[in-house]
């Protein structure tokens, strides 16, 4: 015990463990309020009475969730940068950086777009055509009525796309993003294989501790902000 | 006496008062696939009438009500409102629907919008308004429809008659023209229909355009101008209510009144 003890000291003393996580923090901090975004849009889509705009958002959503991750982080940098050499940054670090939030972005923006569908089906339709009725067209009956009562009923699936997306953070490994924890991990498996067992363990816990609290948290809060009806 | 238009009745001394066509229904047909929902419906309301529609469930009078403000489509015909083809879509259908206020049997309040912020939305989003001024016309119907003590609470903290006295509030604060009543007090219960009802005959004496779905006999004879009788997707009569209730014309309209009057 002891042994472990002194190795995980060692290890946090040679590598900037914390700064990796910190990596991961940020890219799941900024993708998750890009895919917060795009997801609500393509979420209005699919709702809209508009059939070429919903067939939009179908099509996005299947296209993107059947794709794995790794191919679109890979394919930010072999296509978006490589080849349309579109840079998002002049900091060689920093463009790598953004095109993975733009990766994590893309893909997790169809979860968002289905967490928030399913709270749009919590909504009853008479809320909808309440909202009709006294005149609202369809985006301020969207924005006032239904996405308010949909968001509290979708703060549960919300939260699961968080965790994912925390998680999935890692495979920005995939878009050249070089420091953070999954890319971490390797380097020191490779420079200490004997402590092997302390790495994982590092590793394993950083994310228990940063996934725990997204889940207690909006547990709470799908409970605090639920409609009552 | 079926035929005869009797005159000195309630529904014609008002009737003598009513204005130009303020609603008109011209050959509407709708179907649900196969289902033949609204049959040649030809209807015109008047200014300041009140018309009450009655018949069996599933005989279309919800969707009558509903297509009247495009909440459903029909396949052919014309619905005006004022004079005016009721618009395909967009802004100018909303502006339209915003003259129509609609009073849904099950309230439909806004779950996340205070009892005030329900009635204030409209004026406020849709007419844009001064915030203060919407606040208090808002209060002045809560207190009209005697619900102002519960301004400050959520929909799902009232009773269904209070809830439907404010969805009442809610749809006047739009200043319409004419308001749909879908079943209002179907939904309720039985001591609290009066409450709801109430308030509907206080609007229909102060001269409102009312379109009324509903069974309550009472609110009929009290309020109406007259009773339209639908059944499998069409009218199939239309007397004053007294002469309907006392003698209805049709095989179906006995047939109903005898199976809602034994209760
Ligand atoms: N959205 C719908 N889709 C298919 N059928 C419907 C729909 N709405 C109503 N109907 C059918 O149309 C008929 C008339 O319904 P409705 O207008 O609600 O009758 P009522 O209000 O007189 O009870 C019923 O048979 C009902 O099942
Ligand atoms: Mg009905």
């Amino acid at each position: 015990m002891g042994d472990y003890l002194s190795q995980i000291s060692t290890l946090f003393s040679e590598y900037d463990v914390l700064g990796a996580f910190w990596v991961n923090i940020q890219l799941t901090f900024w993708a998750a309020i890009l895919s917060l975004i795009l997801g609500t849009f393509l979420a209005l889509m699919r709702i809209s009475p508009i059939p070429s705009l919903r067939w939009a958002g179908t099509t996005y959503v299947n296209l993107v969730r059947n794709t794995p991750l790794t191919v679109i982080m890979t394919f930010m940098v072999l296509a978006v940068w490589t080849q349309l050499q579109i840079s998002l940054a002049d900091n060689f670090e920093q463009n790598f950086f953004r095109l993975a939030v733009v990766g994590l972005t893309v893909y997790h923006a169809a979860f968002v777009c289905e967490s928030i569908r399913s709270g749009v089906n919590t909504v009853p339709l008479g809320q909808a055509e309440a909202a009709r009725a006294i005149g609202l067209s369809f985006v301020p009956a969207a924005r006032l009525v239904i996405l308010p009562q949909a968001f509290r009923g979708a703060v549960a699936p919300l939260g699961n796309t968080l965790i994912a997306l925390l998680k999935n953070s890692t495979v920005a490994a995939a878009a050249s993003v070089t420091n953070e924890t999954s890319s971490l991990m390797r380097n020191m498996i490779e420079f200490n294989s004997s402590e092997i067992y302390s790495i994982f363990f590092i590793f394993a816990i950083g994310y228990v501790i940063l996934v725990i609290p997204i889940g207690l948290l909006t547990t709470s809060l799908s409970n605090r902000l639920a409609v009552r009806r | 006496m079926p035929d005869d238009d009797s005159p000195g009745s309630a529904g014609e001394a008002r009737s003598e008062e009513l204005g130009d066509p303020l609603v008109e229904l011209v050959d509407v047909n709708k179907h649900f696939g196969e289902l033949h929902v609204l049959q040649d419906i030809n209807l015109t309301v008047r200014r300041g009438e009140v018309l009450v529609v009655i018949g069996p469930s599933g005989s279309g009078k919800s969707t009558l009500c509903r297509a009247i403000n495009r909440l459903e489509t029909i396949d052919t015909g014309e619905i005006r409102i004022d004079g005016e083809a009721l618009p395909e879509e967009g802004r100018a259908l909303a502006r339209l629907r915003s003259d129509v206020g609609m009073v849904f049997q099950a309230f439909n309040l806004f779950a996340h919008k205070t009892i005030l912020e329900n009635v204030t939305l409209g004026p406020t989003k849709v007419r844009r308004e001064k915030s203060k001024a919407a606040k208090e016309r808002a209060l002045g119907l809560l207190d009209r429809v005697g619900v102002k003590n519960q301004a400050g609470k959520m929909p799902a903290q009232l009773s269904g008659g209070q809830q439907q006295r404010v969805a009442i509030a809610r749809a006047l604060a739009m200043q319409p023209k004419v308001m749909l009543f879908d079943e209002p007090t179907s939904a309720l219960d039985p001591e609290m229909i009066n409450e709801v009802l109430d308030v509907m005959v206080a609007l229909a004496k102060e001269g409102m355009t009312m379109i009324v779905v509903t069974h309550e006999m009472g609110f009929a004879r009290k309020a109406a101008n007259r009773v339209v009788f639908m059944s499998d997707g069409q009218i199939v009569e239309e007397a004053h209510p007294e002469e309907f209730f006392t003698a209805p014309r049709s095989e179906r309209a006995k047939d109903f009144l005898s199976k809602i009057l034994t209760h």
